[in-house]
């Protein structure tokens, strides 16, 4: 049953893939984008590749006053939200840069937390929607590598967990994707281990099956990183801050 | 921890040097790795640097996408920029693959208009090395159903070109191994089709003579293509089977039984790594040859082929490149003219046979009028063959160039690994005037791959 996709960073990889998903089942594809012209060349491959029909909307996840008008400007609710915002950011320059640990921590938590509130406030009221965050295996457990993006994704998987919990019996889904390594522009030029790396195809197969066909609410998109992680998390702290993470 | 176990998306700075070879895994040079992300944040990535080449899908068999300091990989510019079902008009960004394309628009009834031997390839790379398929003897190559470019070129503007506009630069960037500026995007028409199948004969040549002959008797095919037995000597050399191929029908394919638009088997055959260089020796191509062209032979007249089968036999083995061995092995595409082209072609393939080492591919097939600039085709026929990289292989290569020379022909860049200056200076009219466009457009010292500077480009 084809509906309407809204995709919340619309230039991502992983979200590119989560859209192509949709598009080939058929659905209506919302675009969202800060930069709507960086994200053309997504749209048209939409729509020469499956033939969808497809609309491209500026929105920056940093301008949280604008996302009631900016809901309420849109041609229809949509059955399902995506939102795959996400900004790495230099983790060392963010240790003495407060104005970049913000960014990052904005970008990452709050602005993606707040605009899925607020839809989620009207997919209630409808008393039908899917939300899907896709936040990521470094909000598990901090480290020293990459706390502050962590501390950010850590906050929306918080965030996301409590939507879900509260929503539960209100026709709402609320899924949380934690990708682990995903071969994106996020990730290029990293040398990545081949059995924990998605292609962004995985990650957009995962999502629409998780999200319209049911099941976990919580994914990783390969399932070894479901062991990974139990792992990490069950490491003791006292032997976990000598790590080089 | 290992750097490997970094258990998170993040990581260090976005650069490496690697030893990097084509599809034929000879030669082998370092070169810093780039990925670009995007065709708007390319010009800021290649800002500066020199001595860079891009590379699509890495399968020139040779040197020629791997850059002189810096090689640059496209594979993130696979999107599909618009298609238009009423004319089959495609833009195609340049690291869209050819499998990508036929996956999409083969069951939309839609099948490009050229292809090469594999459909692991970019949009880009079959530009650069304008790629030739079955057909070229009528539809010329791919170069030739191009409409328009998108170049960006060594002054960081993307330039959009075509026949009419900016005709220099178009012209010498179809076939111009990346050397006058980095392919963007593409666009170019794909041919409407009503089936994934091909109607297929088979033809038996007994010897070399009877071989061009039924090439030659193709001309109204829409495909055709020779494998040849090119360790058959004396009476036999020369042997081979011919495969004529037109697209059938949707009719054809129903009154069959045949699903019109046939997809191929997902898992596939892949060769493992770390075998022996001698895996492929004299007798067991021996063996495989005649037992390949009995079997041909039996196999008779007429059959429906699924598009992968006809087009892509080899692609249906991965990783088949390993069976050379950790040393690599060298392709040697040459096309000679066709006048005179019996002797010339019994001459070279009569010092093949005795050599002995050559693997069983080797094909044979008509050329139709060149394309232009560092183009590879040209009327003629062209004989491509696959040998381990070792002395006395180039030995061999070293001879069979000089009678490529003497009878006017050339070799093709894409394939290349080892061929001399004056081998490709004497093969390549257009060279000055390439040249001339490389320093007019700053691109001399800029865009550089290991095969540009071997061959003085």
């Amino acid at each position: 049953m084809a509906g309407t996709l809204l995709l919340v960073g619309a230039t991502s990889d992983i979200g590119h893939a989560v859209a192509a998903r949709y598009a080939e089942a058929g659905w209506r594809i919302l675009l969202a984008a800060r930069d709507p012209e960086r994200a053309q060349r997504n749209a048209d491959d939409l729509l020469a590749r499956h033939r969808a029909e497809v609309a491209l909307l500026r929105l920056d996840i940093l301008e949280t006053e604008s996302f009631a008008a900016w809901l309420d400007g849109l041609p229809a609710l949509p059955d399902t939200v995506v939102c795959a915002v996400g900004e790495l950011g230099d983790q060392g320059r963010a240790e003495g840069d407060l104005a970049h640990a913000e960014q990052v921590m904005r970008t990452n938590f709050l602005g993606p937390s707040l605009l899925l509130g607020l839809i989620a406030e009207r997919f209630a009221a409808r008393g039908s929607g899917v939300i899907v965050g896709i936040s990521s295996v470094a909000g598990d457990r901090g480290r020293g590598s990459n706390y502050v993006y962590g501390a950010g994704k850590a906050g929306f998987t918080a965030f996301l967990s409590g939507l879900r919990n509260r929503l539960a019996k209100s026709g709402v889904r609320v899924v949380t994707v934690k990708p682990g390594f995903v071969r994106t522009r996020m990730t290029r030029g990293m040398r990545l281990p081949p059995l924990l790396t998605a292609a962004p195809s995985e990650v957009g197969q995962a999502v629409y099956a998780a999200a319209e066909g049911g099941g976990r609410d919580i994914i990783y998109v390969r399932k070894v990183w479901r062991l990974v992680m139990a792992v990490i998390g069950a490491i003791p702290e006292p032997v976990f801050k000598r790590l080089s993470l | 921890m290992h750097a490997n176990l970094t258990l998170t998306e993040a990581g260090p700075e976005a650069r490496s040097s690697r030893m990097i070879s084509g599809w034929g895994r000879y030669p082998r040079a370092a070169s810093e790795i780039l990925a670009a992300d995007s065709p708007e944040t390319l010009p800021a990535l290649l800002h500066g640097r020199r001595g860079v080449i891009a590379r699509g899908a890495g399968r020139a068999y040779g040197d020629a996408a791997v850059g002189r300091r810096t090689t640059v990989l496209t594979g993130a510019l696979d999107r599909l920029r618009g298609f238009d079902p009423a004319s089959g008009r495609l833009r195609a960004e340049a690291g869209v693959t050819l499998a990508d394309i036929v996956r999409t628009f083969l069951p939309r009834g839609f099948f490009p208009p050229v292809v090469p031997g594999t459909q692991f390839v970019t949009v880009g790379g079959m530009i650069a090395s304008d790629v030739h398929g079955k057909n070229h003897h009528r539809e010329g190559g791919f170069g030739a159903h191009v409409e328009a470019l998108t170049v960006l070129t060594p002054d960081g503007v993307p330039r959009l070109c075509a026949r009419d506009r900016e005709p220099e630069l178009f012209a010498m960037t179809v076939g111009g191994m990346g050397l006058t500026g980095t392919i963007l995007d593409a666009t170019f028409h794909l041919r409407p089709v009503e089936s994934g199948w091909i109607r297929q004969q088979t033809r038996v040549a007994a010897d070399l003579g009877a071989m061009l002959r039924a090439l030659d008797a193709d001309d109204a095919a829409t495909y055709s293509v020779a494998w040849i037995d090119c360790l058959a000597r004396g009476p036999a050399l020369g042997r081979g089977l011919v495969y004529r191929g037109e697209h059938a029908g949707r009719e054809v394919c129903l009154a069959a039984g045949r699903d019109p638009f046939p997809i191929p088997p997902r898992g596939r055959l892949t060769v493992p790594p770390g075998l022996p260089g001698w895996t492929l020796n004299r007798a067991s191509v021996t063996a495989f040859n005649a037992l390949y062209f009995r079997r041909g032979r039996a196999a008779g007249a007429s059959a429906l082929v699924p598009w992968h089968s006809y087009f892509f036999p080899l692609d249906g083995l991965a990783a088949w490149n390993r069976l050379y061995g950790a040393r690599g092995f060298v392709q040697h595409q040459c096309v000679v003219p066709r006048l005179g082209a019996e002797a010339v072609l019994s001459g070279m393939l009569d010092r093949v046979a005795r050599l002995g080492t050559a693997s069983p591919l080797a094909v044979l097939k008509r050329l139709g009028p060149g394309g232009g600039g560092l183009s590879f085709p040209m009327e003629g026929y062209t004989l491509a063959l696959d040998l381990p990289a070792n002395a006395a292989t180039f030995a061999l290569l070293d001879a069979l160039d000089r009678c490529v020379v003497a009878a006017g022909g050339r070799l093709y860049l894409a394939k290349d690994a080892r061929q001399s200056r004056d081998t490709f200076e004497a093969g390549y009219p257009a060279l000055p005037a390439f040249r001339d466009l490389r320093r007019r457009l700053g691109a001399d010292g800029v865009l550089a791959s290991r095969l540009s500077t071997r061959l003085g480009l």
